[in-house]
């Protein structure tokens, strides 16, 4: 495990294209599901006997069911322009790393059993049986991509090689060989209601503790509510939100923005998680099991809206899938949009005048931000395509005076994953995650060096979580990354409280590095 | 003799073409994509949509974007390829029409254009390191054919002249089921083989991009999941 920086790759330029080193990554492999891990995501619990019937049958299905797989299997040209886009080839120099050769990895298999050329010529088209070998391969390579689709986005076809990953560990899944983290954290969501296994007790006591903490911390009683029936507006919020540092901050940011918007809002304890990790294992069905649940608990609680907290892929879900999954939502009001992102919401009432800052909170900080991938590249905010790059950028700008972007190549639609996205946020793949960084990495140092940055904000709960893991291996304090919502939470006034009455006058604490 | 079988290569060859590109299409068009994944930020109505995906086709927007090299050798390639298929329609009309004539002389240098192309990606099928490592013989000997159809058919035209009426003729009596006469000129004949060749490899290769592309979800579905309930069938299986 690299644990000193001294193995890692130094970059010139956060996109400098590495010399190739054949298996530099090889057998690196994250562990294994055990068997009810995999019952409770509806997977078999170890290898299948006939596992290479079953994976071949599942890919056909797969092919049968989802047309983006069927078509980015048959119409890569082989043109080598995703060859250097993604983040971990660039910090492994892993060859098999470069989206085209991840996909090439099944399209292989696919060509082999299921084309005219692979059949009768394989050595033509690079075509191969499928063996022990390669669906060990499989798992150690469909685990080291975080489904950004940075690559995608170069592609002159769009080929999303996140489709082909997620088809991959389906089939893996299916004939047996699940990933523990992902799946033991679906069983969770599915027995609890969060990644956490945070029971409704124990929800109850945190977001209570919470609230006294910021009527000591304002003066003012802001409320976090629970299981609140009759409620406005349901929060689904990344369950990291409750207890990681620096989510937490960003959690108090939402309930002073919901404070001083006056709209009544709830947590759900039954569905008490935004993230939803069957998008990482391909799992429609699972995805769709998950999202079932945040319907359930608007309808039960009575609603009449959902927001969604700060969190990547949750988004994506939210976004992108969640009218699919668990719509039509007809019963929610249809005045405002379903789901709304909680950006959307605080950058409205900001653009109102609910909101008054005391932007000088924030002078300490020196900014930069950091698009997630399924933000970025998956999902949209407010009613123009790019909403999702301006929006948070606005309300950072509202609520901090020091911002600077990093170097465009690296943000917006081309941003860098944080490197531990996709279902890889586990310890066992710590290796992987900080070389996967380092693109990333390069680009803050340089803000750094140019501007003095000190911060980079986020809006995803896995970005957070990892960054503050990989940071200090890049010379950067653990709580150098901040959520947006924290940097609101530490500007904003509320009223009534001491701020409010002599405005100006910060208040001695500081409450952003705890 | 050689009249008859270059014939029937053609017309088993145009056969396969349309057939298999047909039932490759229809199936991209049958099988669902489950969910919504334009990769973002996509447009939010078809228009946009048609403009996102006329930008691909025509300019390699993406591509564009990615690598400036292969742009330039792929888009300098396909651009003259359809110069070249322009070119080519007079063998296929009694009276050519207007526009054909009018690119008659672009379409005339467009060879060397799609030479250069080619040559260029072929350069780098060789010697970038990244490319090399993703490249099967198959990648390399379709750039061959398409240099060898592009060379053999530079040749005919600027070096050796073939009786390009007596070829006109040979393909109208086909187009009529008639078989006439096909001048035996060797350089023409493989020009031909090539590509009776290229028409048959069309739908069991990586040649499907030009229709495939058309097909990809990411690019070519609106941005509209809040505001549209999208279900697959086999999904709405589900809800009951
Ligand atoms: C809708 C029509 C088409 C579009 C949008 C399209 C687009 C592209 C793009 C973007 C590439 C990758 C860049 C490059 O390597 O040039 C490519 C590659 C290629 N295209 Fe097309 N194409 C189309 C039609 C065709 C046709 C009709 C042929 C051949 C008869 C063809 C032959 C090729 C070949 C051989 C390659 C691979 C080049 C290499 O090996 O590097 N394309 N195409
Ligand atoms: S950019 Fe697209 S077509 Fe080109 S090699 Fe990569 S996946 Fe294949
Ligand atoms: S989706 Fe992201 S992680 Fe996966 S291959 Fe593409 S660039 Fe790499």
């Amino acid at each position: 495990m690299a644990d000193g920086a001294d193995d890692l790759r130094k970059m010139d330029h956060p996109l400098d294209i590495p010399c190739l080193k054949h298996g530099a990554m090889e057998g690196l492999a994250p562990f294994i599901a055990a068997p009810e891990h995999q019952d409770k995501v509806g997977f078999p619990g170890e290898l299948l006997p006939d596992w290479k019937e079953k994976a071949l049958e599942k890919m056909a299905e797969l092919a049968e069911k989802n047309r983006a797989f069927q078509v980015y299997l048959e119409i890569c040209v082989k043109c080598g322009a995703c060859t250097d886009k993604c983040h971990y080839f660039l910090g492994t120099s892993d060859p098999k790393n470069m989206p085209v050769a991840r996909q090439d990895l099944l399209r292989s298999v696919y060509r082999r059993y299921f084309t005219f050329a692979g059949k009768y010529f394989p050595w033509l088209v690079g075509a191969r049986d499928l063996t022990k070998e390669v669906l060990d391969e499989w798992y150690s390579y469909y685990h080291q991509c975080s489904e950004c689709r940075r690559c995608s986005v170069f592609c002159p076809y769009g080929i999303d090689t996140a489709e082909v990953t997620m088809a991959a560990r389906e089939i893996l899944d299916s004939v047996g060989v699940g990933q523990k983290y992902s799946n033991e954290i679906i069983g969770k969501v599915k027995d609890v209601g969060n990644n956490l296994g945070l029971n409704p007790k124990a929800l109850r006591a945190t977001l209570e503790d919470l609230e006294e903490e910021l009527e000591e911390d304002t003066g003012v009683s802001v409320r976090i509510p629970l299981d609140e029936k009759g409620a406005d507006i349901l929060l689904v919020t990344p369950s990291a939100d409750f207890f990681a540092e620096p989510h937490i901050d960003g959690l108090l940011g939402y309930a002073k923005v919901f404070h001083e918007a006056g709209v009544s809002w709830t947590v759900s304890s039954y569905a008490s998680e935004a993230a939803n990790f069957g998008l990482f294992i391909g799992s429609y069905e699972n995805m769709r099991e998950i999202s079932q649940r945040i319907r359930k608990a608007a309808q039960d609680l009575g609603v009449k809206r959902i927001i969604f907290g700060e969190c990547g892929h949750a988004w994506r879900v939210a976004y992108s899938y969640l009218n699919t999954l668990a719509g039509p939502w007809d019963f929610l009001d249809q005045n405002y949009p379903i789901p709304q992102h909680i950006m959307e919401f605080t950058w409205g009432e900001i653009q109102k005048g609910t909101l008054k800052f005391d932007k000088s909170q924030n002078d300490h900080i020196r900014l930069t931000y950091h698009d997630s991938c399924n933000v970025a590249r998956a999902s949209r905010m407010g009613d123009t395509p790019g909403g999702q790059f301006e929006i948070p950028r606005n309300v950072i700008k509202t609520v901090c005076n020091n911002y600077f972007d990093m170097a465009d190549e690296t943000i917006r639609e081309s941003t860098l994953c944080c490197g531990g996205g996709g279902g890889l946020l586990t310890d066992d793949l710590m290796d992987l995650r900080t070389k996967g960084s380092i693109p990333r990495m390069t680009a803050l140092q340089d803000v750094t060096e140019e501007h003095g940055v000190t911060h980079m904000a986020a809006i995803c709960a896995i970005c957070k979580t990892q960054f503050s893991k990989v940071m200090p291996k890049f010379g950067y304090d653990m709580d150098s990354v901040v959520s947006v919502h924290q940097l609101v939470s530490n500007a904003i006034i509320l009223t009534g409280s001491e701020d409010d009455e002599d405005a100006g006058n910060g208040p001695e604490e500081d409450t952003s590095d705890e | 003799m050689l009249a008859t079988i270059y014939a029937l290569v053609f017309y088993a060859a145009t056969a396969i073409l349309v057939v298999g590109i047909a039932m490759r299409v229809r199936r991209y068009a049958r099988i669902p994509a489950p969910l919504k994944i334009p990769t973002t930020p996509a447009p939010t109505t078809s228009g946009g949509v048609v403009v996102r995906m006329f930008m691909e086709v025509v300019f390699f927007q993406s591509l564009y974007k990615s690598n400036k090299w292969i742009w330039l050798f792929g888009w300098m390639m396909h651009m003259s390829l359809w110069l070249i298929l322009a070119r080519h329609v007079r063998y296929f009309t009694l009276q050519n029409w207007w526009w054909v004539e009018a690119v008659q002389f672009l379409g005339t240098y467009a060879a060397f254009t799609f030479l250069i192309g080619l040559g260029g990606l072929l350069f780098r099928r060789f010697f970038v390191e990244r490319i090399r490592y993703i490249t099967s013989p198959s990648d390399i000997l379709m750039l061959l054919l398409l240099i060898g159809i592009g060379s053999s058919g530079a040749l005919m035209r600027f070096v050796t002249k073939t009786d390009i009426i007596a070829v006109k003729s040979y393909i109208l009596g086909l187009l009529r089921f008639n078989i006439g006469h096909l001048p035996s000129d060797p350089i023409l004949l493989t020009h031909l083989a090539m590509v009776a060749s290229l028409m048959i490899i069309f739908p069991i290769s990586k040649l499907m991009h030009a229709p495939g592309v058309f097909f990809s979800p990411t690019r070519n579905q609106v941005d509209n999941p809040r505001e549209k309930r999208h279900l697959a069938p086999w999904a709405a299986k589900l809800e009951q």
